[in-house]
């Protein structure tokens, strides 16, 4: 294995392995602490642009399958663990961890004290970081993850969004040729059994789609870009707005697209998708230290005064304080640090929530949200 | 929901001796429900016989009730005690078959008595396979297909439609005896015969089997507002058909994706909710079919259980503390997580390390047994080892075992003549305690993992690990000593200890460390957090590994460090905990800094509140100096943990460590023979003549000299280990071959037996100047019966007040010469009126927590603190304290767990754990001490008394006071004809070997209720064999020595005389 460098941007540097051959990569270094589910992790559109460390020591303990991917690609711009697992053992494991990695170019790096670079990330914030197998200065490495792109105003949903819109039907994704003639309220194929749901795709996790879908809908993803007129074309029954990576702010179009269709039918929206609606309510949102990425965060329902064991990824979050309570109503909060989890407006029919209900990986404890969203369009 | 404020007295039931299957687990979560509900206010009452725990210490509940855990007694105190509440999840299955027992007395209703943790019904569902099974398929959720028969017919017609292999369990047996399992209708036969008439109720339980899939175990929590966290995931490395008491498991689950765990997840939350544990721990286990996933519940306990101290040291999580606040109506959002202070315990704790726990097993102190695992857990102990990768943990776990070993192997002590391919395949296919030593034997001689897999079902990925270890041992002995930087690191993160890699490297663990010092390749310590670092850690509970970062936290206090006993084994247990326990709470009272380190999970002294700082290490001189490097502090206490700490204390001591108390060469004074003969003669005390052989033919010749029968043992090792009274020279001759083997450096003692000798404990406390006699325990059985064996009592009974002095001054005197300080422990043989010296121990020894409770002078906290220089004087202990209430300590046998071993006491220790009964009088403290054993005693029907001829004279006495209080008679020849010669009539019934109608006819048609039955000579040793073994199985008291007949005799007539009363310790 070839000896490589990580380097943050602050000036510290841990020697180590890449466990995929070689190269150089960077990105914001964030950590998860979820024991299972490091394929999800890896797919998950929201953790495009980071280097992505996994607190767990072992990992490639179970391989890599077909099943477990919650999107098109690996999406992280590579993966640091303790101890890389090269004999995988699992029933449905299709593959080793390396060449699922190899194969899609993405490094991974393993053999340093990962807690020593959690603890730091957790102590000074999440930061920038280059590693590289190449160049074995690592003063040199600490200036190039200097030289990478902040998280802050970066608009990645648009990165990540689908190019042409898709319908989602049993795990699988069926293309929208044309979109500009498609995307009409004949759109939909099964109006009187499901429930007509639009998609904004600003980094969607397709168990999301399974869900909506086990739920009783019919999906049509469409890119974070689409407009409210087009979204009216469609006459869909509800409107639902995923997770995404990065920064809220810089996607003001599709904030300016909720706040129009905002009243115009049912809302839901997870992760990048409350914050959108957070925005698109007048609220404001800032960057967490580090950000809570695992699967063990618990949140209280309000209105249940249950705890809900959840799945997250972000960095960034709705600030309280800036939604007007004449609106907004608080339904979930954080029980470790008492951020914002979930809202819904008073008036119009629109919720959202900070977590991922729809796990993968993770506890399925919120699952019952799609369920509401689904009564939310039948009360119409 | 804040607490209740409806009750305010709640009654904990405690799980009584520690036996296999129950060891002091449940002392750690009693003792944290103690201290959660006191803390919450609550006025605590607590019932347990086990005087070694630290939750019968007075000061942890209001009122502490040290008498036998049985309904009536139980039912006694409610009525006496009036609580409010009854807790009984916490005390093992113990508590919770005394809880239902009582509910079924009617007594919860007739003193409005609530059942908190878990109710009834719910109970119910759990135990009762039939209930568990209809809850199951009412959630969708499979368990084994399965059917009860009671007869062979129906055995074979339930096989038939289920099909082999088939599990067997019969029902109501004492743990899981006559069950099996059976590959075929032969099988079926011969084991399911067994079974039938192993139980009570001739009922077997036929189940589908689901050998060789993997195995799991969650452990859940839920509150009342429904609200559940799963605090672990373990994953058994053996497969389905090892227990998991005797499975290497490990935390978190290795081999399962998200998806796969999910779903175990929503099963376990799903059981709990339809079983109705409305608060508490619980602990779900399932099998996974490793080829399709398909999932099977096995079982779930709606209590804390093994697992559930296992989970809680592995990842923080105070489960049993937790548990008891839930009981009380706090929901999970309302209890804070004390490990870090700032969030609460509404979460799932996530680990970055890797957790390892292995059985400690005792077959070699049961020779008759074979060494083969199943069903029915068979270890005594555990210890848990933690790591930054699964090697590093194995690793550190093996050498955590105490058995001599240092890692999986390389160590030096592997098998001189590698074992051949037939051996190999043998140990992988029957599971044994050995095994994971064969893995590493068969992957040296080439063999494949699949090949290894088809015959061990052990994942894949557990035996690529144990190769990648064999692959480093293979790097490291190729490197020789000029082994490098980066390789030695690598060796080190892979768990390979100096030891090993001197031995690999033809080197000395001494040159090994000084190179490692040289090339600053060190470990480092990391904090156990709940969180994997998310948040900042509050409590100081560190492991030890091989990184880059330290978040050791060395304060600039005054520190001690106290070393724990290592896993539990028959000869070292609980009693030892409950001494270091001890130690560390002084420490807090002399404002010093306590720092424990042991590697046994199931122990108070490893929760992490116990001391000010936990490092749960190996007990071995590598890992506790690098503990040592990095506190430097100013002591360290070798005393309290039993044998393993005192045999580090001389390294220790070489290597620059402060020993507290009792110097290490006075230790040696005690231990070595000569220099203790030395000084006995110094002090003019004798001892049972005796001499020293390193050979087979020393030993006869010192044997010849001092004249049989003569006691045979190496030298330091605990618990009697290797230790026989031969009668021979052919006994001796084999003998001795045995004993060097089972400690090849030290000499082999000899001694002349001492016959119908009264053996007398004494344990003593010394500050150098002064010593105190902290209690003298007059034993009941007679010498030769090894102490932690035989039941004792407190103060003696019989023993004459010249005796007592002489015993007074001789164990002083010996405290003086050996200048001990702290505790010292001697036992002494009294035989026609002269004092013989059997041994001394200048350490804790194992009846401290009796002697303490009984008298209760607090002696492990006083030792500490003249450890630290106070006087006894000064603490104010200036006479001895004898109590004017009698005491009697009983051993437990685990002999229901090795069906084949015969039940005769000897001085190889063979118990598992004790108990403690108090009264006014002998009679009743014995009674209550047989009853808290779980032996019970009949007031009536028929005695079989058989002796050898030496003990028919005492036999009579035994007969005629039970003849007197309306027992009848029933005899062997030889002992009938002396009765009836001495005028007590008596039926006389065929041995076994004489032919059938016999005895054991007799037993198995319940017309016997209670047996006396001294060894025979060997030409009828089968015959008392049968006869015990029988005792064993329809559970009809026995005794194998006049003098607990005697007592047990004294017994009947007092509860004859009066019903049995309970009296809290607090009232004494
Ligand atoms: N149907 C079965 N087939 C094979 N092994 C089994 C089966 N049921 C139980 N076992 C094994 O027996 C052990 C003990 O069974 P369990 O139901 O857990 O009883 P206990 O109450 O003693 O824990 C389990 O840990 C498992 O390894
Ligand atoms: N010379 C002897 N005569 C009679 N019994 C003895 C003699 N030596 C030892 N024993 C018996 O053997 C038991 C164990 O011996 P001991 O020296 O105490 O070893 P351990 O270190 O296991 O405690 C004692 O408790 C005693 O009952
Ligand atoms: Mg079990
Ligand atoms: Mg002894």
């Amino acid at each position: 294995m070839k000896k490589a460098i990580l380097a943050l941007e602050d000036g510290r540097t841990f020697d180590c392995r890449c466990f995929t051959g070689s190269g150089e990569s960077g990105g914001e270094a964030v950590f998860n602490t979820s024991m299972t589910g490091y394929q999800e992790v890896l797919t998950d559109p929201s953790y495009r642009g980071q280097v992505v460390t996994m607190t767990y020591p072992l990992v490639g303990n179970y391989g890599v399958n077909p099943e477990d991917v919650e999107s098109d690609r690996i999406q992280v711009s590579a993966f640091v663990v303790r101890e890389y697992q090269d004999f995988p053992s699992n029933f449905r494991s299709k593959g080793t961890l390396a060449d699922y990695l190899k194969g899609q170019h993405v490094m991974g790096i393993d053999g340093l004290d990962t807690r020593a670079l959690t603890l730091h990330l957790r102590n000074s914030g999440a930061m920038r970081v280059f590693i590289s197998t190449e160049d074995p200065d690592p003063l040199s490495c600490v200036e190039k993850a200097k030289g990478l792109p902040s998280m802050i105003g970066l608009d990645l949903a648009s990165v990540v969004s689908t190019r042409l819109p898709y319908r989602w039907m049993q795990n699988e994704i069926f293309p929208i040729e044309n979109p500009a003639r498609a995307l009409t309220s004949n759109i939909w194929k099964h109006r009187s059994r499901l429930r007509s749901v639009v998609a904004f795709d600003f980094g969607m996790k397709y168990n999301i789609l399974r869900c909506l879908e086990h739920s009783g809908c019919e999906v049509v993803v469409v890119p974070a870009a689409t407009t409210a007129d087009t979204i009216r074309a469609m006459a869909p029954d509800g409107i639902f707005l995923s997770n995404g990576p990065g920064d809220p702010e810089p996607v003001d179009y599709a904030v300016q697209t909720i706040r129009e269709l905002l009243g115009y039918r049912p809302i839901f929206g997870i992760c990048l998708g409350i914050q959108i609606l957070g925005l698109a309510m007048g609220g404001k949102t800032y960057k967490l230290k580090f950000g809570h990425r695992g699967a063990n965060q618990p949140v209280k329902n309000l209105k249940t005064g249950r705890i809900e064991i959840t799945s997250q990824n972000h960095g960034f979050a709705v600030d309280i304080a800036t939604l007007n309570p004449d609106d907004a109503e608080i339904t979930h909060v954080n029980l470790n640090d008492r951020t914002l989890e979930g809202f819904r407006h008073r008036t119009l029919p629109a919720f959202a929530v900070q977590y991922h209900p729809e796990a993968s990986p993770g506890p399925q404890d919120a699952q019952y949200l799609f369920d509401e969203f689904t009564r939310l369009m039948a009360g119409r | 929901m804040p607490k209740r404020t409806d009750i305010h007295k709640i009654l904990i039931i405690g799980a009584g001796p520690i036996i296999i299957s129950q060891g002091c687990e449940f002392d750690y979560s009693g003792t944290q429900a103690c201290k959660a509900l006191k803390e919450e206010g609550y006025e605590v009452v607590l019932i347990n016989s086990n005087p070694a725990t630290i939750m019968t210490d007075p000061d942890m509940a209001d009122r502490t009730y040290i008498e036998p855990v049985t309904p009536e007694t139980v039912a006694k105190i409610v009525e006496r005690e009036r609580p409010c509440a009854i807790l009984p999840t916490l005390g093992g299955q113990t508590g919770l078959n005394t809880a239902i027992q009582v509910a079924e007395m009617g007594i919860l209703e007739k003193y409005g008595v609530e059942m908190i943790g878990a109710s009834i019904p719910s109970i119910r569902k759990a135990e009762d396979r039939d209930l568990f099974r209809q809850a199951m398929h009412k959630i969708g959720l499979r368990i084994p297909r399965s059917g009860i028969a009671t007869d062979m017919d129906q055995c074979r017609s339930i096989a038939a439609d289920i099909g082999f292999p088939i599990i067997i369990r019969p029902s109501f047996t004492l743990g899981g005896t006559g069950g099996g399992v059976a590959y075929n209708a032969e099988d079926l036969d011969m084991i399911a015969k067994a079974g039938l008439d192993a139980s009570m109720i001739t009922q077997v339980m036929l189940e589908e089997s689901v050998l060789g899939w993997k195995e799991y175990e969650l452990e859940v929590m839920r509150d009342h507002n429904d609200n559940v966290v799963i605090i672990c995931s373990i994953e058994n490395l053996d497969p389905m058909g090892v227990h998991t008491g005797d499975s290497i498991t490990v935390a978190p689950a290795q081999t399962l994706t998200d998806k796969e765990y999910q779903r175990m997840r929503n099963a376990a939350i799903a059981i709990l909710r339809e079983i109705g544990v409305d608060t508490g721990g619980s602990n779900v286990q399932f099998a996974i079919h490793p080829d399709t996933g398909e999932m099977i519940v096995v079982e779930m306990n709606p209590r804390v259980s093994r697992s559930s101290a296992l989970a809680s040291k592995a990842t923080g999580y105070p489960i049993a503390k937790i548990a008891a606040k839930l009981a009380v109506g706090y929901t999970l959002d309302e209890i804070p997580n004390d490990i870090t202070g700032e969030t609460m315990a509404s979460f799932e704790p996530t680990i970055d390390y890797c957790v390892v726990k292995i059985p400690r097993w005792t077959f070699e102190k049961f020779p008759e047994t074979q060494d083969y695992l199943t069903t029915a857990m068979k270890s005594v102990g555990e210890t848990m080892s933690i790591g930054r990768t699964f090697k590093e943990a194995l690793q550190k776990g093996l050498r955590s075992l105490e058995i001599g070993r240092y890692g999986i192997g390389g160590d030096g002590k592997d098998p001189a003549a590698a074992p051949t391919r037939g051996e190999i395949e043998q140990h992988l296919a029957t599971p044994n305690s050995k095994r994971i030593f064969y893995l590493r034997h068969a992957l040296q001689r080439g063999m494949d993992i699949r090949s290894i897999y088809e015959l061990t079902r052990i994942d894949p990925w557990f035996l690529d690990q144990i190769r990648q270890i064999v692959d480093m041992e293979q790097a490291i002995a190729e490197s020789g000593n000029e082994i490098s930087q980066s390789l030695l690191r690598e060796a080190k993160a892979t768990g390979f200890s100096d030891i090993q890699i001197a031995s690999l490297t033809g080197s000395s663990e001494h040159a090994v460390k000084n190179r490692r010092r040289a090339q600053g390749v060190l470990p480092v310590y990391k904090l156990v957090d709940t969180c994997a670092a998310e948040f900042q850690a509050a409590t100081p509970y560190y492991y030890s590994t091989y990184e880059t970062e330290n978040e050791a936290r060395v304060s600039d206090r005054k520190k001690v460090m106290i070393l724990g006993g290592g896993p539990n084994r028959i000869g070292q247990g609980i009693e030892f905990d409950y001494c270091c326990v001890h130690a560390s709470f002084a420490l807090r009272e002399e404002g010093i800094e306590s720092i424990m380190v042991n590697s046994n999970p199931e122990t108070v002294s490893t929760d992490y509140d116990t001391s000010d700082k936990l490092y749960f290490e190996p007990l071995t001189r590598e890992d506790v100096l690098h503990i040592v490097e990095t506190e430097k502090p100013f002591g360290v206490i070798v005393q309290f943990g039993g044998q393993t700490p005192l045999n580090l204390s001389t390294p220790l001591f070489k290597a620059g460590v402060p020993i507290l108390g009792t110097q290490p060469e006075s230790i040696d004074r005690a231990e070595d023979r000569k220099l203790f003969q030395a000084m006995l003669h110094k002090l003019g005390l004798i001892q049972p003549e005796n001499g020293t052989a390193t050979s087979v033919a020393e030993a006869v010749a010192v044997a010849e000299t001092i004249g049989y029968p003569v006691v045979v043992r190496p030298s330091y090792v605990l618990g009697g280990r290797a230790m026989k009274i031969v009668y021979d020279p052919s006994e001796l001759e084999s003998f001795t071959l045995l004993a060097i083997a089972a400690s090849p450096d030290h000499p082999v003692l000899i001694d002349k037996f001492l016959e119908d000798a009264i053996e007398v404990d004494v344990d003593a406390i010394s500050d150098g100047t002064a010593t105190i006699i902290g209690g003298i325990m007059e034993h009941i059985e007679e010498a030769g019966i090894h102490s932690g064996d035989s039941a004792c009592v407190l103060p003696p009974y019989s023993l004459k007040p010249e005796i007592l002095e002489e015993i007074t001054r001789a164990t002083k005197a010996m405290a003086a010469e050996l200048n001990v300080i702290g505790l010292m422990n001697v036992q002494y043989a009294v035989k026609n009126d002269s004092l013989f010296v059997l041994e001394v121990n200048p350490r804790a020894s194992r009846t401290i927590p009796f002697v303490s409770k009984a008298t209760g002078v607090p002696l492990a906290k006083l030792a500490t603190k003249i450890m630290l220089g106070k006087t006894l004087k000064a603490l104010g202990l200036i006479t001895e304290k004898v109590p004017s209430h009698i005491s009697v300590k009983e051993a437990v046998m685990p002999f229901n767990r090795f069906p084949d071993v015969d039940t005769l006491l000897g001085p190889e220790m063979k118990s598992t754990g004790e108990v403690m009964g108090i009264d006014e009088d002998l009679g009743s403290a014995y009674a209550k001490a047989q009853l808290g054993a779980g032996q019970n005693i009949p007031l009536d029907g028929t005695v079989f008394i058989s002796v050898k001829d030496r003990d028919k004279p005492g036999a009579l006495i035994v007969a005629r006071q039970l003849y007197e209080i309306g027992f009848a008679l029933m005899t062997t020849r030889g002992t009938g004809l002396y009765f009836e010669n001495n005028g007590i009539p008596s039926r006389v019934v065929n041995k076994v070997s004489v032919g059938r109608p016999h005895v054991v006819d007799a037993i198995m048609n319940r017309e016997i209720q209670l047996i006396l039955n001294t060894g025979f000579g060997n030409e009828t040793k089968r015959d008392g064999y049968h006869l015990r073994r029988a005792a064993i199985k329809y559970n009809i008291p026995y005794t194998t020595t006049l003098a607990g007949a005697l007592a047990l005799a004294k017994a009947i007539a007092a509860m004859k005389q009066k019903d049995l009363s309970v009296k809290s310790l607090q009232e004494y």
